[in-house]
């Protein structure tokens, strides 16, 4: 079995699996579709300012959600799953396997990447459609944006999990670490990049995958990927303080009582 | 060939002491079972065994690997079946294994080994609904699946009706006779005696007695003891044999000559014109040895 077609096998089983738990794959999927056809409907008619001037709420908003809807197939999906089966036993049963952790690990993160493939075409179609939003062509762009978004939120997903004491504790956790951030990164509305707020938002990852996506979306400047590396860059660290606390703090087993 | 050495084996929690300087040997194709009470460090040890936890001292090979550095290549020749563990969610029983084959060079076949467990039925089934005793022989089907050489069973039949563990001794006695090294870990004594070529009493991390079920600790040589119902208006000085009262008005005469002792005590009783209402005549049970081994460790350790 080559390691790539031994992943591949892992994200069939992975995507099986996760059809077949309707109630987490509502979650991921209703969640962004109802807050960008929500706060769409509240500021329809409205105007937001970003670089190279005014465009329509939606047109900031769809990629805000895409932002939104990468983080919940990654991060929140990966912190829960990894947390649960951790404490149901599952992964300890898989490493008595000869299952290895990198097929394994890389099977769960290649089923989130498709996960936020799909919310992001479904975000986008919607956006497109419903709300006249504009996407410039700038394909490259959105793909270094998702491939950046997708490794750092994985890869902070699998760091939080490790945090998790047990399942009950795991919506907590997972959501209070998420929302503030995502609150002060703009996720629900522009955020002026010379305020306070958006100074401690442009610490944390949130709203760099926010501005690469609206940068990618922006109908106002024109050619090129629209893509900022400082952002990738922020994306990239995030992720890898991500893996470092990973490797440091994973364990397969639950908690000893 | 041996398949599983262990020398002078320790491993500690927090300062106290699970495993306190085992030393055992399994054959290859051996069935042996580790009997104990709770805590005695049957789980700890076998996770050493396994793989799963590292020891503190002591020397562990499994087939020839040492499991702390086994790796992915040492895991495709054993078999583990753990106690409570989750099986991913949302499968149904024939997808399961088929995932868990995913994993093997040389798996065995799902179907048959859903036959082997007797699971037929329920091959199509979502893990969510399936019984205790279903899912624990799901947990000993993907503890076969891999076709392994040597067998983890840790407390396979905890919670099984009498049934379900019938069945489940027979597929162990299956595999056993297919000449697979299986070591099961277990409380029960009757599997142990139905199961195992050897068995070891662990109590409080240590060995304290070894040997084939039939002659664990001196069972073999144990004196007979004879039980009947002290007849009315007799008193237990007024037999002809020194006996020692039990529950329920019974008498236990213990003795290494169960002829002679018989022969004179029904002589007497016949003479005296006495029934011995519910006389037996046995050997003390595994659960004897076991409870009398378990027991004089108890008092040992409180001395100390």
């Amino acid at each position: 079995m080559s390691a790539l077609s031994g992943v591949g096998q892992r994200l069939r089983w992975e995507q099986k699996m996760y059809w077949r738990n309707p109630a987490a794959a509502a979650f991921t999927f209703a969640f962004p579709l109802m807050f960008l056809v929500i706060f769409t409907a509240i500021n329809g008619n409205g105007h937001v300012t970003i670089a190279g001037g005014k465009v329509r709420f939606a047109q900031y908003y769809v990629p805000a959600i895409i932002a939104f809807g990468l983080i919940s197939a990654c991060y929140t999906n990966l912190a829960f799953s990894l947390s649960v089966n951790r404490e149901d036993g599952v992964l300890k049963r898989l490493r008595g396997t000869p299952l290895s952790p990198v097929t394994y690990l890389s099977g769960l993160v290649a089923n989130v990447i498709v996960i936020s493939l799909i919310l992001t075409a479904l975000t986008t179609a919607l956006g497109l459609i419903f709300y006249r939003v504009t996407f410039p062509g700038r394909y490259l762009g959105l793909v270094v944006a998702i491939a950046a978004g997708a490794f750092c939120f994985s890869a902070l997903g699998v760091a939080v999990s490790t945090f998790i004491p047990n399942e009950d504790a795991a919506p907590a956790i997972v959501n209070f670490i998420l929302f503030p951030v995502l609150f002060i990164s703009g996720t629900f509305g522009t955020i002026k990049s010379s305020s306070g707020i958006a100074k401690v938002a442009s610490v944390f990852p949130v709203r760099h995958l926010i501005e690469l996506l609206v940068a990618v979306f922006n109908p106002k400047i024109s050619g090129g990927t629209g893509i900022s590396w400082a952002d990738v860059g922020m994306l990239l660290l995030w992720g890898a303080i991500g893996i470092v606390v990973s490797l440091h703090r994973f364990r397969w087993e639950p908690r000893r009582p | 060939m041996i398949a599983i050495d262990v020398q002078g084996l320790h491993k500690s929690f927090g300062g106290v002491e699970a495993v306190r300087g085992l030393d055992f040997h399994v054959e290859e194709g051996e069935v042996v079972a580790v009997l104990g009470p709770n805590g005695a460090g049957k789980t700890t040890t076998v996770e050493i065994l396994e793989g799963y936890l590292e020891r503190d001292s002591g020397h562990v090979s499994v087939l020839g690997v040492d499991p702390a550095k086994g790796g992915d290549d040492f895991r495709q020749r054993i078999g583990i079946v753990l106690q409570e563990c989750g099986i991913t969610a949302y499968l149904k029983v024939g997808e399961v294994l088929t995932m868990h084959a995913g994993f093997y060079r040389r798996p065995r076949r799902v179907d048959e080994v859903i036959a082997l467990v007797g699971l037929e039925e329920k091959a199509g089934s979502r893990i969510k609904s399936l019984s205790g005793g279903q899912r624990r022989r799901l947990d000993l089907a993907l503890g076969l699946i891999g076709d392994p050489e040597l067998l983890f069973l840790d407390e396979p039949t905890t919670g099984f009706d009498p049934t379900a563990r019938r069945q489940a001794w027979e597929v162990v006695r299956n595999l056993g006779r297919l000449g697979k090294t299986i070591l099961l870990t277990t409380h029960y004594m009757d599997e142990a005696q139905a199961l195992a070529d050897r068995v070891m009493v662990v109590t409080a991390g240590r060995i304290v007695a070894e040997g084939p079920p039939d002659s664990i600790g001196g069972r073999a040589h144990a004196d007979a003891q004879i039980r009947f119902l002290l007849p009315a208006g007799v008193s237990i000085t007024d037999l002809p044999l020194t006996a020692s009262p039990e529950a329920a008005g019974m008498v236990l005469v213990s003795t290494a000559e169960p002829t002679g002792a018989l022969h004179h005590l029904t002589g007497w009783a016949l003479d005296a014109g006495h029934k011995l209402d519910l006389l037996t005549v046995t050997k003390p049970s595994l659960e004897d040895i076991y409870i009398a081994l378990t027991a004089t460790t108890d008092d040992e350790r409180e001395k100390v």
